[in-house]
């Protein structure tokens, strides 16, 4: 995994694990490693995982079983819940790019119904 | 609830009790030129620590000063509540910045050496990761290339069950994929609770696995801070600020 500069690491660890969560790699209720081998994994220092997993289990996406470990939360409306929140921040990263690029709103919706109607980026 | 608590006992278990190092208005001059100018640094116990500056900035004097090797200093120094010496060499396992054992000497022959030396030496893990990393035991270190003698001077330091790790420019000397060999060692074997200090001047692909960094400029501390703060506080890396700081 590549770390941006310009942010905690710990933050873009969660993004990762979140973006796993959502695209189902992490299912619901799975085991997740200990902090130890996933800091190896990454070649971080432990805390900074450490710190990822409490922030993870903070927004209840992640719970800690006392004696058997850490798993992803078994809540199927938690997971919907972050999916949505994804969805609605790629499609505002996007329209963000696009306004900044000096498209109106009327060409950004145009561009997308055209690019839908060709069937998405894949011809690119 | 349960997460305060948890956390709690976790700063408690880190830092709560006596700083692994702590200096005072640390000072060392040789002859008329100052290495080190009034250096005042805690740091806690288990943590990772990068002690980063360029050449001549007065990281190994530093160094030297907390593992006893260099006496005739100004100020204070303690090193798990201790002045350095003879009394905590037991406890703080040295990496020099050169090789400190005989040239001529077998690999198996420094690690019956250590295991001699070090009461909380390990030597089976020591020979496990020298396996792990195909360097060859039965060769001299005068037949090993640079980096390789480098690699099993870690070794032996790293398998030391020490408080703390003095690792005196461990990367240096290793082509970059050697570099990851070598902080996978250092993650993956010191022990838990126990701190390490970590002399470089290379920092890039390094920083993620250190808690904090000291910059050293000309003998003093311009920087003390966590990696993750700098990274939150002015959206850079450590080593976007290092090249910053030390701008010619």
């Amino acid at each position: 995994m590549e770390f941006k500069p310009s942010e905690p690491i710990y933050i873009q660890i969660m993004g990762e694990i979140k973006r796993k969560i959502v695209s189902g790699e992490l299912k619901a209720g799975a085991k997740v490693e200990p902090v130890r081998d996933l800091a190896r994994t990454l070649g971080v220092n432990p805390s900074t995982v450490q710190k990822a997993f409490s922030e993870l289990e903070r927004e209840g996406l992640m719970y800690t079983e006392r004696t058997s470990g850490r798993y992803i939360t078994t809540s199927g409306e938690r997971i919907e819940k972050l999916r949505e929140g994804s969805l609605v921040r790629l499609v505002a990263d996007f329209v963000g790019l696009m306004r900044r690029m000096g498209l109106q709103p009327e060409e950004i919706e145009e561009m997308v119904r055209e690019s839908i109607k060709k069937g998405g980026a894949a011809d690119e | 609830m349960n997460e305060i608590v948890e956390e709690a006992a976790q700063r408690e278990e880190a830092g709560g009790s006596v700083p692994m190092v702590e200096t005072v208005g640390l000072t060392k001059r040789y002859g008329g030129k100052t290495a080190l100018r009034n250096v005042t640094l805690s740091i806690p116990q288990g943590k990772i620590v990068g002690l980063m500056g360029p050449n001549g900035s007065g990281k190994t004097t530093l160094i030297k000063i907390l593992t006893g090797v260099l006496t005739g200093y100004e100020g204070t120094v303690h090193v798990n509540g201790r002045i350095p010496g003879a009394c905590t060499k037991s406890i703080v396992s040295y990496l020099p910045d050169r090789l400190s054992l005989g040239r001529w000497m077998r690999v198996r022959d420094a690690v019956a050496y250590y295991s001699d030396f070090f009461i909380d030496f390990d030597r089976i893990k020591a020979m496990e990761l020298i396996a792990r990393l195909r360097l060859d035991p039965g060769m001299r270190f005068s037949q090993f290339s640079k980096g390789d003698c480098e690699k099993i001077q870690l070794v032996m330091a790293m398998s030391r069950a020490a408080r703390l790790y003095v690792l005196d420019e461990p990367i240096g000397g290793v082509d970059p994929a050697a570099r990851d060999v070598v902080l996978d060692t250092i993650l993956t074997q010191y022990c838990e609770n126990s701190t390490v200090l970590l002399s470089t001047h290379i920092i890039q692909d390094v920083e993620r696995i250190f808690n904090s960094v000291i910059f050293l400029r000309e003998g003093e501390v311009v920087l003390y801070d966590e990696v993750e703060a700098v990274r939150e506080h002015r959206k850079k890396s450590v080593y976007d600020l290092f090249r910053e700081v030390f701008k010619c």
